[in-house]
């Protein structure tokens, strides 16, 4: 059901954590699913230096966080901002269907650290 | 790495005695049990034997079983063949909200056929209400179905009590015993039970053959037609090896009962109060009392289901859960939900279904594993820090 890369990520996860003085704190809550991810940036010089998540939810869920950890940390901002969920869910090898549109919420949350971030910073 | 299944709940395996009895009918006695010749004479006593075996089970006549090819045919056929035999009777139906979704969706079907149904509520056990079941009762009333066994939680209505009410009435009652058959006493004759579903691969029987008793004298119209098959009443030729497989089955289950009650519910206990012993925050989801010996639901705060199951799979331990992130419905387990649990706990309930060829070391490493399983999810889970923080 699952790729490797899902499993991997879901077994080890990347970056699980708080950063206690963050930047920037972002939170995404799926509306049919009920998962829910939070992320804290430390952002400097306008690239994110660290970035760590709580997640809660499945598998799915959990493993998209991690990879979306691992794709920006020492990327700009902008580059954050492009990322999209789908793009999270090709770097794992894809995701079943139905957690497609469930599950997979990683860079909604991360968009959400980073206008969380740039708001204060303005 | 051993693996342990915890999943009967979902299906057992075959039975070795079970096979057994099965396999000559494959190739040696492979006749059709409706030919008049020596091949089919050969195997047609073999479904007489097996019929006895399934009506000894329940306690009712040989005549009174027709073989089906899994539950949710035996309650499609007891439902909407009930509904519409007795179409000039009534209209009305009664279940309840925490049928398997072969009851409730036949139902729907029903409902769009100009039928209406009541489905009862249950509460926090997920336990109807009798003096509510007797109310929804009216003269258009021509059928009540309500499960014998939960199949998430393991919740044990009271169907003689229902069957007592169906009586009074003179409705027909109709109860999906799945889960039940095999693990505890079904008896239809003490039940007042009018038309009771089994399926033979949740108690050491093959998938693809089940069985629906029908009191004498209650009229079905057939689902399938083209044959005179189980006396006009379901067309197709047997599925013998099944049957047999099926008949050996319900007689190992009417001498293992002691051992469901006995050594299984034991295990269960053990299960299930060794995780409330070992982890803080859990809820047990169903009846305490009035429920399967094999069954344990369980619900874990901050965390969700599936990734429970995900890491239990990892060590080699396969068990089951009802929430929404397990298949492509959105949406929690409708039992859980009718049974008013909180969201969060019912997005993490786990099933753990025990079986025959489960141990007490099976039991304990489960119980081994299962606490860091969920502090690692827990430790990841935003609702655990800030409910730690508040």
């Amino acid at each position: 059901m699952y790729s490797d890369k899902v499993i991997d990520h879901f077994t080890n996860p990347r970056n699980v954590g708080v950063i206690v003085d963050a930047d920037g704190v972002g939170e995404k809550v799926s509306s049919s699913c009920g998962d829910r991810m939070k992320v804290f940036l430390k952002v400097v010089d306008g690239v994110i230096e660290d970035l760590k998540f709580q997640t809660y939810g499945c598998g799915a869920a959990i493993a998209s966080s991690s990879m979306m950890s691992e794709l920006v940390i020492g990327k700009t901002l902008d580059e954050a901002l492009a990322l999209t969920n789908d793009a999270v869910a090709e770097a794992l090898d894809g995701l079943p269907d139905p957690k497609l549109h469930c599950s997979n919420l990683a860079a909604d949350a991360l968009h959400d650290a980073i206008k969380n971030y740039q708001g204060e910073g303005a | 790495m051993k693996r342990i299944y915890m999943d009967n709940n979902a299906t057992t395996a075959v039975r070795p005695a079970v096979l057994e009895a099965m396999l000559p009918f494959y190739q040696e006695q492979f006749g059709n049990p409706s030919s008049i010749h020596w091949a089919g004479q050969a195997v047609s006593g073999a479904v007489d034997t097996a019929r006895a075996q399934v009506a000894a089970l329940m306690n009712c006549q040989p005549e009174e079983i027709i073989f089906t090819s899994c539950g949710s045919e035996g309650n499609a056929l007891a439902i909407k063949g009930s509904a519409e035999f007795l179409r000039a009777k009534g209209n009305h139906i009664i279940t309840t909200a925490v049928e398997h979704p072969a009851v409730l969706d036949s139902c729907k079907y029903l409902e769009k056929q100009g039928f209406e149904v009541t489905v009862l509520a249950v509460d926090g056990e997920g336990m109807i209400d009798l003096a509510e079941l007797e109310a929804a009762i009216c003269e258009r009333t021509v059928l009540i179905s309500a499960m014998w066994g939960n199949n998430e939680t393991g919740t044990l209505f009271p169907v003689a009590e229902i069957g007592a009410i169906a009586r009074k009435h003179k409705v027909r009652f109709h109860t999906d015993a799945v889960q039940a058959v095999g693990r505890v006493p079904v008896d239809v004759r003490a039940a007042g039970v009018d038309l009771l579903t089994i399926s033979g691969h949740k108690f050491g029987a093959p998938k693809g053959v089940g069985a629906l008793y029908v009191r004498k004298g209650m009229g079905l119209t057939q689902l399938f037609h083209g044959g005179h098959q189980e006396r006009n009443r379901r067309a197709g030729t047997h599925n013998v090896p099944g049957i047999v497989g099926l008949g050996v089955a319900c007689e190992l289950a009417v001498a293992d009962l002691a051992v469901q009650e006995g050594r299984i519910r034991a295990l269960r206990d053990r299960l299930e109060q060794g995780i409330l012993s070992r982890i803080p925050e859990v809820q047990v989801n169903g009846h305490r009392q009035q429920r399967l010996p094999n069954t344990l639901n369980i619900s874990f705060a901050y965390i969700e289901g599936e990734a429970i199951l995900l890491f239990l799979d990892m060590k080699g331990v396969a068990a089951s859960s009802g929430s929404a992130c397990m298949s492509d419905s959105f949406g929690q387990s409708h039992v859980i939900g009718a049974m008013g649990v909180d969201a969060m706990m019912a997005n993490s309930n786990i099933r753990f279904g025990l079986g025959l060829d489960n141990t007490e070391e099976d039991v304990d490493f489960v119980l081994e594993i299962l606490p860091e399983i969920i502090q690692k999810l827990r430790d990841m889970s935003p609702f655990y820090s800030e409910r730690a923080a508040s």
